[in-house]
This record gives structure tokens, C-alpha cells and sequence, in this order.
């Protein structure tokens, strides 16, 4: 196997006396769709925003591409390919498609601190790598305030791609998301392995882990709890690491219903 | 009445949304112009023979070129659903500061910089009041420079006016071009070349450069900003710099003008300037607005003063019926954003 795209090693983080990871070990692999579970309080979210460079990790390493890293910012992150698609989008509303997919990194011509920003050639770029996503709005100056909860979901993901990201980490993709358009957010996270982006996916819907992901882990009161590929277990077990259970099987289910 | 009269016309057609979005888009845009015209038409034909004079036309442009320049600072500070209420005194301060160093004898063209510079020094002290202090919102802080640059105002001056400044100085505020073609005292007044190359220089600021971007996203929602790797408190501390610049500037205008730096000036302007920023189509919860709009909304409450001067009317009933043309342009803005969610 390649080496991982980012590994993270023994990684702990201490918020005063708050231990809110232990000794975590992570990897993920170029185009690898990985999906997180755990409950809240788990670590999960610590851990993105460790890896997204918004919080400095404690103790531990983290390893990109085989070398090893420290983010100061997420901006270091970013300069990696590393972004981050949050749960509410962190679109501006009363911007359009373009503009939100190249905030704080316009194109167009450096004037001292400014950049003169090239409307056009922005316009033309955002066009052209939504439809390389196989995005389809109906105009990408649309404000993002016009959009449905799916199409700002798919703009967050197109700005997380658009310099050339290597690992978008998503939390709760489909959370804010009407039924009917989680499905396209799903093929969506498809598609970009596809195009060798790997994803990690923090969710508590096994109908996503399941459809998308190559592996799971679980992550339980900030240790590393369990992990497998995704042909090796099953919704009930995944249920149940969520909990804190090994060996959990369909028998023992509560949900039964498979 | 005119005036109450024209948005009226427009209400039903934002609320229900045009047929075309390429039509709402554009009476977004220039509706606000309309409102201007009509104002203009309508005094026209009341009073033809003094409204458009060309000495009432140029009167009204000087009288309000100050208040331009002051709404255009206000602007950029709504954009990002902030407030400034010290500019009227910054104007005030610079005023009567600028008068003290042309009196004192200073070379007329540091005298001209002492405006804006303490504007830029006020709207500096507010970014950071804002940013590094933290005070929860803007209004507290600029609150607080409001009341400590109007009392340097008074102490600098004794709370006299201090009158005779060098030509130089008063030029901007006070000059007009008459090409030959108008009789004196009308023409192009060159306080109204300052405003459009101030407002030309704004909009291209906001509108094509990747920190005016940056404020309009801050004014639609920080959190994207601040996690698009946006700088947001520095670009807040420029914001208000920028406002306070403009505000400086008016300061040179008023004092050209008058001829004088008058401690009391500018006192409660700057509700003014925060009406035709509103008035003229920016929200008060940040993100939308345009600098074209700002200079419609003040020119909509100078030709309603102008208009209610020329036929007589009272100055109670002015600030009476400025008061309504807010509630009114806010309840439109309110009326856009309810059919815009509904879309």
C-alpha cells in the first residue's frame, strides 16, 4: 500500500483538564473515502479541526505525504490541499456562486495588498470546474441565498476543490439537507474520489457511511475504538462502536430490521 | 409628498416579484434613481422657475456634498452590518482643527491633510476599539469617540468658531465652474467633482478589489468570511478607517464652504448620513447596497429639503417627513427580502 496522504500519530488534545483525545492514530490514503462515527463528545470534531489546522493538537505528530507537518492555521492546511466543508456551508448569502467559491483567494492581478479581481476569468473558472463536478446551477452568479440546502452544499464542495484539494473533510454533510437532495450530495463525495480528492466524512447516518465510504472508524470518549474497511462490517456493528460495543451483532439490534 | 408617493408605486412590484428576474434585478439597481427623477420632475413642475434655476441646482449639490462624502464612510462601515456614529464629530474635529493650523499659519497643503488624517486616526481607534477590545458592538465604541472628538472639538476651540482660512484651503469647498455658460454664483462645484471621484474611487474599492469583496462578505455572513481565510478584524479596522476618512474629508468641505471651523458642526449628522445610506437601498444587516444608491439616498433628502424650502414649507414638517421616507425605504427593503425568500 502507497503511503498514506495524511497520517496523524499520537495525537492528544487538552483543553485545561479536559482530555479531549487520547493517543489517536488516523490515516487516510490518496482518494480514500473515510468515514468518522462516534457520539458527540467523542473527539470527532476535535480531531477534523486538528487535522484542518484550527486547533494545534497537544501531543503527536501529524505526517503528509510522508513528511511531517505543523499547521499553525487553516490557511497552512489549505496551502496542503487540506479543506474544510462546514456543517452550515459558510457560504456568504448575498454573494454569488463565483465569489463564494473563490473568497479570500480571487484571481486577478496583485496590486500591493490587494488583488484587483478579474470578475470574468473568476466567473469562467467557477463554470468550468462545476461542470468538471458535474454541478449544475443555473447560473454561477445566482447568489448563494437563492440556492437549496443541496446546491450550497455542492458550492461549499466546489470551493473546497477549486485549488486543487487533495482531503476534504466534511462535517455532517447531509445533516442540513432536504431528504430528496442527499443522494446527490452522496454521488457528489463519489465523485470527487473519482477524481483522486480522498473525503472525510464525519456522520451519524449510516445510510451515508454506508453509501460512500471505503472505511469506518469509530471513535469512543477520544480513543481510536474501531476501524474497518466497510465490506468487512455492518450497520448494526458501526451502531454499536458508536455506543461503546464490540461484537455487536444484528441479533442484539434494537433496529432490527434487516 | 412626492416623495412618499414614488416608492409606494414600486411596493407591490417587489413584493410579488416582477415576471422577469432581469427586471426586479434592474429596478434593484437603478429603482432608486427613478425615485430621484420623479422627485425632480414633480418639483419641476410645481416651481419651475426656482427649482431649476441653475443657482438652486448648484445650491443643492454644495449644500449636500458633505453629506455625500459622509454617507459614503457610513456605507462601507453597513456593509458589514456595522454603524459609525462618530463621524460627525470627526468632521467637527477636523474642521475646527484645520481652521486653528490655517489661521496659525501652516503651508495650506499640510493644512489640507489635517482632515483626513484625523479622520483616519479616529476610524483607526474604532477598528481597534471594535477588534482588539472587543467591545461588543460598533455603536458603543463610536458612541464613545462621538462624545471624546466632540469635546476635543470644543476644548481645541474654546467652543468658539475660528473663521479666515487661506484660499487654498477653502478651494474644494468653495469653488465652481461656470465654463461660461452659467450665470454666477452657479456651475459645476468642484465639492461635487471631490464626491463623484470619491464615489468612483469607492466603487471600484468595493466592487473590483479583493478587500472590498472581503467586506461585503463580512457583511453576509463572518463565519464564511473568517473561514475563507479573511483577515476580518484587520479588514474591520480599515473599514472604519475609510469611513473616518471620508468623514475628515467632509470636515474641509464644510470648513471651505463656511469659510470657518465651527465647533458645533456636524452635530447629529451623522443620523443623516445613516438615513441615505438607508434610503438609498443598503441594508441595515449588512451585505447589500450600492454606492449609486447612497448618492440617490442623499440627493432624495436634498431635494426633499430643497422642494419643501421652495414652496415654503416648515422645517418641522422636513424632519417629519425625512422620518417617514426612512420607515418607508426600510419597510420596502423588508417587503424585497420577504419576496426574495419566497422565490
Amino acid at each position: 500500500m502507497a503511503a498514506p496522504l495524511l497520517e496523524a500519530k499520537g495525537i492528544s488534545k487538552y483543553f485545561g483538564a479536559i482530555t479531549a483525545l487520547h493517543d489517536v492514530n488516523f490515516h487516510v490514503a490518496h482518494g480514500e473515502v473515510l468515514g468518522v462515527v462516534g457520539d458527540n463528545g467523542a473527539g470527532k470534531s476535535t480531531l477534523m479541526k486538528i487535522l484542518s489546522g484550527l486547533y494545534m493538537p497537544s501531543e503527536g505528530q501529524l505526517i503528509y505525504d510522508g513528511q511531517p507537518v505543523r499547521f499553525s492555521s487553516p490557511k497552512d492546511a489549505q496551502k496542503l490541499g487540506i479543506e474544510m466543508v462546514y456543517q452550515d456551508f459558510a457560504l456568504a448569502g448575498n454573494m454569488p456562486i463565483y465569489e463564494n467559491i473563490y473568497l479570500g483567494r480571487e484571481p486577478g492581478a496583485r496590486l500591493g495588498p490587494l488583488t484587483i479581481v478579474d470578475h470574468a476569468k473568476a466567473r469562467q473558472m467557477a463554470s468550468a470546474h462545476l461542470d468538471r463536478l458535474h454541478i449544475h446551477v443555473k447560473s454561477v452568479d445566482q447568489n448563494a441565498e437563492d440556492l437549496s440546502g443541496g446546491q450550497r452544499q455542492a458550492v461549499a464542495i466546489a470551493r473546497a476543490t477549486a485549488f486543487d484539494g487533495k482531503l476534504v473533510i466534511m462535517d455532517e454533510p447531509t445533516a442540513a439537507l432536504a431528504i430528496k437532495e442527499v443522494g446527490k450530495v452522496l454521488d457528489l463525495i463519489k465523485s470527487l474520489k473519482d477524481h483522486g480528492v480522498a473525503v472525510i466524512i464525519i456522520s451519524h447516518r449510516m445510510d451515508d457511511i454506508f453509501y460512500c465510504c471505503d472505511r469506518v472508524m469509530a471513535l469512543y470518549q477520544g480513543t481510536n475504538f474501531a476501524e474497518a474497511p466497510l465490506a468487512a462490517t455492518s450497520r448494526n456493528e458501526v451502531i454499536g462502536w458508536i455506543m461503546g460495543t464490540k461484537g455487536h451483532t444484528s441479533g442484539l439490534a434494537h433496529d432490527n430490521m434487516h | 409628498m412626492t416623495d412618499t408617493k414614488t416608492p409606494d408605486t414600486k411596493t407591490p412590484k417587489a413584493a410579488t416579484g416582477l415576471a422577469s428576474p432581469g427586471i426586479s434585478k434592474f429596478l434593484e439597481t437603478y429603482g432608486i434613481i427613478l425615485v430621484v427623477v420623479v422627485m425632480m420632475l414633480v418639483l419641476a413642475i410645481i416651481k419651475p422657475e426656482i427649482f431649476l434655476s441653475a443657482q438652486n441646482l448648484t445650491n443643492i449639490l454644495k449644500q449636500n456634498a458633505s453629506l455625500a462624502l459622509l454617507a459614503l464612510g457610513m456605507f462601507v462601515v453597513i456593509v458589514t452590518a456595522g454603524i459609525d456614529l462618530s463621524v460627525g464629530s470627526i468632521m467637527g474635529l477636523s474642521m475646527v482643527s484645520l481652521a486653528i493650523a490655517s489661521k496659525a499659519g501652516l503651508p495650506w497643503p499640510v493644512v489640507l491633510l489635517i482632515g483626513p488624517c484625523i479622520g483616519i486616526i479616529v476610524g483607526w481607534i474604532n477598528g481597534i476599539g471594535l477588534t482588539v477590545l472587543k467591545l461588543p458592538h460598533p455603536f458603543i465604541m463610536t458612541l464613545g469617540t462621538l462624545n471624546v472628538a466632540r469635546g476635543l472639538t470644543f476644548l481645541i476651540s474654546n467652543g468658539a468658531p475660528v473663521s479666515g482660512l487661506q484660499p487654498e484651503v477653502r478651494y474644494v469647498g468653495q469653488a465652481y465652474y461656470d465654463f461660461g455658460i452659467f450665470a454666477p454664483p452657479a456651475g459645476i462645484p468642484a465639492s461635487l467633482i471631490l464626491v463623484a471621484v470619491c464615489a468612483v474611487g469607492l466603487w471600484f474599492f468595493l466592487q473590483r478589489t479583493s478587500m472590498g469583496r472581503h467586506i461585503f462578505a463580512i457583511g453576509g455572513n463572518p463565519h464564511a468570511a473568517r473561514v475563507s481565510g479573511i483577515n476580518v478584524d484587520r479588514t474591520l479596522v480599515v473599514v472604519y478607517m475609510i469611513s473616518g476618512f471620508f468623514a475628515g474629508l467632509s470636515g474641509l468641505l464644510l470648513a471651505g464652504r463656511t469659510d470657518s471651523g465651527f465647533p458645533n458642526a456636524g452635530i447629529g449628522i451623522e443620523l443623516d448620513a445613516i438615513a441615505a445610506v438607508i434610503i438609498g437601498g443598503a441594508s441595515f444587516f449588512g451585505g447589500r447596497g450600492t454606492v449609486l444608491g447612497v448618492l440617490a439616498g442623499v440627493l432624495i433628502m436634498g431635494i426633499l429639503r430643497n422642494g419643501l424650502n421652495i414652496n415654503n414649507v416648515s422645517a418641522f414638517w422636513q424632519q417629519i417627513l425625512i422620518g417617514l421616507v426612512i420607515i418607508i425605504a426600510v419597510y420596502i427593503d423588508v417587503l424585497r427580502r420577504r419576496a426574495s425568500m419566497r422565490r
